[in-house]
């Protein structure tokens, strides 16, 4: 009955099958789930799959259950994961608060689909993308990723869980309808050429272990629940020991600690993709499934004779803030193409700081965007 | 203690005793304990705790039979029975 | 029982000291509040229960009976508001060797949690569920809940509760719980017998405590703490496996109490090995050479 988790070879997948092979290569061995058009699929893959790796599977009663449950795994000291589209993504928003606050490594992925609401349920969008950033409550740091093909989503699901145990917090997978339903090559590679990260372990007396004391990159060891810590874990602002203290300076040091750990590694989260960047005179900025639109539109534009070039966000948060304001000192402009009304479009004209102009390729979503309209938008605009 | 028929055995029942030890600074003053001692040992403090609260205090300590319904009736776990190794017959605490 | 000689001047530790962060007491608890009593009885259970404590996890939610699990001196999650159980069916199935208690309030449980409940029983996923019933939301300052009396008074139901409330050892029982027993924190030997006998059964347990909350419910229904102690004394009808279609709390009639259902049936894990992950199933069983 067992097999391997890790299916080398080559495939035709789906990209939401291709996550959640990702996800079982990364060691994730538990899923809690909950069906919803168009991440269905990944949660069925995973229910084949997981106990074929002595993992555990659970169909849970709504998607804050689900987030509540890999949250509980996580702490047992198992790589967990779930993966929704919008409206679970909502649900699950105050758990990835709890996530936040209690420093659990665990992956999120969201098939993006047409909303708000229910709206669009089986046709994609990148409407959720400013949810990743802000959706749960407070002030808060979050890494989010975007895949563009399902070979990528393989890796970025790995990647996701690395991230995850590295930085002890939820890794979101910001994917889409489009990517998630799309079968194309997949390449698993051998399992001993995957790297893979877990969390910081503690070392030293267990009665005197501090779960929230950070380490040298700013993030704290992380024992389980069941190895004799006697851990206090709550989502209540909380001190060193893991205590609840009521005031300002705990406040203070706690959400310290849970945005540091990013900021100051900014270096080695942050990923990001170009082509033919390196002389372009006007700058796409794009990301998952639009970033490939946006590839056509740069190689059809060039044969126009316009110097474009494509800034692919493989990292979506932390938003890669330096990269666009180095070249907003060098560019003449800016367009950002995604499947929303313009979400990432603010953060690029933030960053470029009024320097260069800034246009929007957006669409509401159901579908994507044509080369045919970025390119139309490189011909005026510039 | 008194009884209304005397048990056959009376004279081979030994009755446990305990000592009370209160931790008059987790005490909230609820009075339960006061209000359930089978033997009515105890009894508010004229005291007051550090957080103003007046703590029981043992006004019958020899009456205590280490029942520990005190200690399981507390809320604030500050208050509690340990067995004493003086035991009483109990035909001589039959009055 | 330690026995120490009556000259001994030195004062000992209260006997679950070993139990609690002593360095986080007084807890935030009211004075009267007999949260207090069901979690000290939760944890003579746990320790009476000889269960390895080490591998033994409280789970909480929201609200004052939430706070416990950041008292009790064992691996302790303090989760989101209704959400402990969910938490807690994490843990579980990641870890099947952990003990699993989810202490929380009737509001955490039973209205924002109710469905979490309800699909847990369900599935029979193996955990004691200790709910501490003091009819109100207290931690909000004692608004409606889903157990608060019909006309009861509450700050969101100023002229008496419209609604009816739950029969909880029913929903209980419905929804597949193979343990189910109801106590007051007055009853406390017998619910700390109830919760040892729930910790150390395997399958979905439930525990209902009825506990006074003197600040918030009872203020505004002319009932001093120790009134509604006198009340539980004077109402309570033990009745071991009464049918739990008649547990309604009604404290006109008399309310009832005891163990009602003690029965048997797989639990999530023990069905998910069996179809998905047999080969687990054989490794647990010992060789006959060894």
């Amino acid at each position: 009955m067992t097999k391997p988790a890790v299916l080398t070879g080559e495939y035709f997948m789906t990209g939401d099958v291709a996550c959640a092979e990702g996800a079982l290569a990364a060691g994730c061995r538990f899923f809690g789930g909950y069906p919803i058009t168009p991440a269905t699929e990944i949660a069925e893959r995973m229910a084949i799959r997981l106990p074929q790796v002595e993992g555990c599977f659970i169909q849970m009663e709504d998607e804050i259950g689900a987030m509540a449950a890999i949250l509980g795994s996580s702490w047992a000291g198992v790589k967990s994961m779930t993966a929704t589209s919008g409206p679970g993504f909502s649900l699950m928003m105050e758990n990835i608060g709890l996530g936040i606050c209690t420093e659990t490594p665990c992956v999120v992925v969201n098939v993006q689909r047409g909303g708000p609401s229910t709206g669009l349920p089986t046709q994609g969008a990148q409407g959720d993308m400013m949810q990743a950033r802000w959706g749960s409550h407070g002030h808060y740091e979050i890494i989010a990723l975007a895949p563009s093909s399902p070979q990528e989503i393989f890796y970025l699901t790995i990647t996701a869980f690395n991230l995850s145990e590295k930085y002890r917090l939820p890794v979101l997978i910001m994917t889409d309808e489009i990517i998630g339903h799309m079968s194309e090559k997949v390449i698993i590679p051998e399992a001993k050429s995957i790297k893979l990260a877990s969390r910081p372990r503690p070392k030293g007396r267990k009665d005197r272990f501090k779960p929230f004391a950070p380490g040298p990159n700013g993030v704290a060891p992380m024992p389980a629940a069941g190895e004799g810590y006697n851990l206090h874990i709550t989502g209540l602002t909380h001190d060193e020991k893991g205590y609840p203290v009521m005031d300002v300076e705990t406040q203070t040091e706690m959400m310290a600690r849970i945005t540091e750990k990013i900021q100051k590694n900014l270096d080695d989260i942050i990923q990001t993709d170009s082509y033919l960047l390196d002389d372009a005179e006007i700058v796409i900025v794009s990301y998952g499934v639009s970033a490939r639109t946006s590839m056509a539109a740069v190689a059809e534009a060039r044969k126009l004779g316009i110097k474009a070039g494509l800034l692919r966000l493989v990292t979506i948060w932390p938003f890669p803030e330096d990269q666009i304001r180095k070249l907003a000192d060098r560019v003449k402009g800016f367009v950002t193409v995604e499947i929303n009304l313009g979400q990432i479009h603010r953060e690029v004209e933030r960053c470029a700081g009024g320097k260069v102009p800034i246009f929007l390729v957006g669409h509401s979503g159901g579908t994507i965007i044509h080369p045919d309209e970025v390119v139309k938008m490189l011909k005026e605009a510039f | 203690m008194e009884f209304w028929r005397i048990p056959l055995d009376a004279d081979t029942i030994q009755v446990s005793r305990g000592i009370v030890h209160i931790l008059e600074d987790r005490c909230k003053g609820c009075g339960y304990c006061i209000e359930y001692c089978p033997k009515q040992a105890l009894e508010f403090s004229a005291n007051f705790n550090q957080k103003g609260y007046h703590p029981p205090c043992v006004i019958k300590p020899e009456e205590c039979v280490n029942c520990h319904y005190c200690e399981i009736i507390c809320p604030e776990f500050a208050i509690f029975s340990v067995e004493s190794l003086q035991t009483t017959e109990l035909k001589q605490v039959r009055t | 029982m330690q026995k120490i000689p009556m000259t001994s001047n030195k004062q000992p530790d209260h006997p679950l000291d070993d139990l609690i962060r002593t360095d986080r007491i007084p807890h935030i608890w009211c004075p009267g509040c007999g949260i207090g009593t069901v979690f000290s009885s939760c944890l003579a259970a746990l320790k009476g229960s000889g269960i390895d404590l080490q591998k033994t996890v409280m789970v909480s939610g929201i609200g004052c009976s939430g706070r416990a699990a950041g008292y009790v001196k064992l691996d302790s999650f303090h989760t989101t508001h209704g959400r402990a159980i969910p938490f807690a069916t994490g843990l579980k199935l990641a870890n099947p060797e952990l003990n699993i208690v989810v202490f929380s309030g009737d509001g955490d449980l039973f209205a924002i949690g109710g469905n979490h409940f309800i699909h847990a029983a369900r599935r029979n996923m193996d955990m004691t569920v200790i709910c501490v019933n003091n009819l109100n939301y207290g931690m909000t300052g004692g608004q409606v809940a889903a157990t608060t009396p019909h006309l009861a008074k509450s700050t969101t139901t100023p002229a008496g509760n419209p609604e009816t409330p739950f029969n909880l050892p029913l929903m209980a029982y419905a929804c597949g719980a193979t343990y189910v027993a109801r106590w007051t924190m007055l009853h406390i030997r017998d619910l700390t017998d109830s919760i040892t006998e729930a910790i150390c059964k395997k399958g979905f347990s439930f525990i209902e405590a009825l506990s006074p909350c003197p600040v918030n419910y009872g203020r505004r229904n002319k009932q001093k703490p120790l009134d509604m102690l006198k009340l539980y004394q004077e109402k309570a009808i033990i009745k071991n496996d009464a049918d739990p279609s008649t547990l309604d709390i009604d404290f006109e009639k008399g309310i009832i109490l005891g163990k009602f259902i003690d029965l048997d049936r797989p639990t999530f894990i023990e069905e998910y090995d069996k179809i998905y992950r047999p080969s687990r199933l054989q490794e647990n069983v010992p060789e006959l050479n060894s």
